[in-house]
């Protein structure tokens, strides 16, 4: 293998990497404030491609459609809280897990009787799916600006957790939830927060998702919610830094193993995949960086 | 101060209150005394407003906060340090007291507490930037206190301070409440140690399997530690 194609491809993995772990994000941000995984999550990135369509359709430029997508992303982020989350608050665990899946369903569903069951395209301008040559190397323009896209999402995203109030207040949250309650943070205002944030990261993953792929189904969400749920688990459970890890490791190996593999095994890769989390967490149960878990008060 | 009156409350199922009647005056220290699963951690998880009361009232300088929610119950100068401290892991000494403060809007008074607080407790202005969960057990303890302080109470409420503590800091802590009082701060002390908690406390009130079994001035039950936990063995059986 070459020198270029080995760079290539790392910068590929790192792309991807990159993209999961911003996903993953999304969905650990509920996670450590609620400790609860929300299911609906993926179809946030569906309705993100559902919106870039109608309004690419409707001649909106591109970078418009996918701040709309963005900012619909974050809605159905807000509403998912409040109708699945917020009126089961004091029910028991399995009943809200249920309620994420009712809203996946129904949203796909949704989707599938308002719209089509049938794939779309969607034409992703030709300045992101483009290729930058430099000598002999040649990488895709979208894995550079992904790259760039997801850092610079996350570097934000550290600066509001460690500087701000608000910030403050979902990292005490996530710490420990009623006692971040028993010092005055407000428990609706800081989980809708945290949907808020979820619905920002899904909205941007989203965006650099559906661009990747190019196309939309009703069911396109299953892939992130998927990728970001293995991501959290690599990571470590209820660990932001580990959601990030875990993305970055899911993306690498899913490059590696593309790359590493004969082309006649190439559909099982998911299955490789996932056999190598297995032996990840055979020998770290805890995740990559989770630590044991704490007692909660 | 605070005053409840047949107050029932808990989790699921079981009402861990039965009817419980307490009054705090101001500027005393209240104790409350009891075995393990007595219902003092949820009298006052109640009273701070972390649980909502099933039946009965909480009256606050004579006006009825009962359901009030927590950043209510702080407003209004009622803080709650938690039984095992409630240190937040991740975050730093400096940033555990800041959301101590989290009720308060002004910037400028919130650096005035932080000032005070480090001055009451020197070891925390050494430690400020510090990984909370990485003091010692005693360091915790003046941690907790301290983040409770960050919204100047007028009642402070402490759930077991001396648990897993040294004698020695054990004592600092109750001098520590005997200042508070001195300063003019209300305490309501939930203790397992009823030897410091008789010491300190003006009155006591003993509680058992969810009822105030009974009460009255410290004063009288001093070195009387066997017939309470006598009365605690009576309650439970």
């Amino acid at each position: 293998m070459s020198i270029e194609i080995i760079i290539q491809q790392a910068i590929n993995a790192l792309s991807l990497g990159s993209l999961y772990a911003l996903l993953a994000l999304g969905l650990a941000m509920v996670y450590s404030v609620l400790g609860l995984m929300n299911f609906a999550y993926g179809e946030l990135v569906a309705m993100v491609g559902y919106t870039i369509y109608f309004s690419i359709n409707a001649g909106v430029p591109y970078g418009l459609a996918a701040i709309l997508g963005i900012m619909v992303s974050i809605i159905v982020a807000l509403l998912t809280e409040l109708i699945a989350f917020r009126p089961l608050r004091k029910a028991s665990y399995a009943a809200v897990l249920f309620a994420t899946f009712a809203m996946s369903v129904f949203l796909q569903n949704l989707i599938r009787q308002a719209v089509s069951p049938r794939p779309r395209g969607i034409n992703v301008p030709e300045l992101i799916d483009s290729v930058i040559k430099i000598g002999s190397f040649r990488i895709s323009t979208l894995s550079v600006v992904t790259l760039v896209i997801s850092l610079v999402s996350m570097g934000l995203l550290v600066g509001f957790l460690q500087k701000t109030k608000s910030g403050l207040a979902i990292r005490a949250a996530a710490a420990n939830f009623e006692i971040a309650r028993l010092l005055g943070v407000p428990a609706n205002r800081v989980i809708s927060l945290a949907f808020m944030v979820s619905g920002l990261l899904a909205g941007i993953g989203g965006v650099l998702w559906v661009s990747r792929i190019g196309g939309i189904t009703p069911a396109m969400g299953f892939k992130p919610v998927l990728s970001s749920f293995i991501a959290i688990i690599i990571g470590g459970l209820g660990n932001l830094k580990g959601a990030v890890v875990g993305g970055f490791v899911f993306g690498l190996l899913e490059v590696l193993l593309q790359v590493v593999l004969p082309p006649s095994t190439r559909p099982f890769i998911d299955a490789f995949v996932l056999l190598i989390v297995v032996v990840i967490l055979a020998i770290k149960p805890e995740g990559l960086v989770g630590k044991k878990a704490e007692s909660k008060l | 101060m605070i005053e409840t009156q047949e107050l029932v409350a808990g989790y699921g199922p079981v009402n861990v209150l039965q009817k419980v009647s307490i009054k705090v005056q101001p500027k005393e220290i209240v104790a409350v005394i009891g075995p393990n699963g007595a219902g003092k951690s949820t009298l006052l998880k109640t009273l701070v407003g972390l649980i909502e009361p099933r039946l009965g009232t909480i009256r606050y300088d004579g006006k009825p906060i009962t359901g009030i929610t927590p950043e209510k119950a702080l407003l209004l100068g009622l803080a709650l340090v938690p039984e095992g401290r409630g240190i937040l892991s991740g975050l730093t000494v400096y940033e555990n007291l800041l959301i101590g403060a989290y009720v308060e809007k002004n910037k400028k008074i919130i650096s005035e507490r932080i000032s005070d607080v480090y001055a009451r407790f020197p070891v925390l202005a050494e430690r400020s930037n510090q990984i909370a969960v990485t003091l010692s057990g005693g360091e915790q303890q003046q941690l907790a206190i301290a983040r409770a302080l960050m919204s100047a109470p007028k009642m402070l409420m402490l759930d077991e301070p001396s648990l897993g503590l040294a004698p020695n800091l054990v004592q600092k802590v109750m001098d520590l409440l005997c200042d508070l009082r001195a300063d003019g701060i209300t305490v309501l002390l939930v203790e397992q140690n009823i030897t410091q908690a008789l010491a300190i406390s003006d009155r006591v009130y003993v509680m058992s399997t969810g009822k105030i079994l009974f009460e009255g001035p410290s004063a009288k039950f001093i070195g009387k530690n066997e017939e309470l936990e006598q009365a605690y063995l009576g309650g439970v059986s």
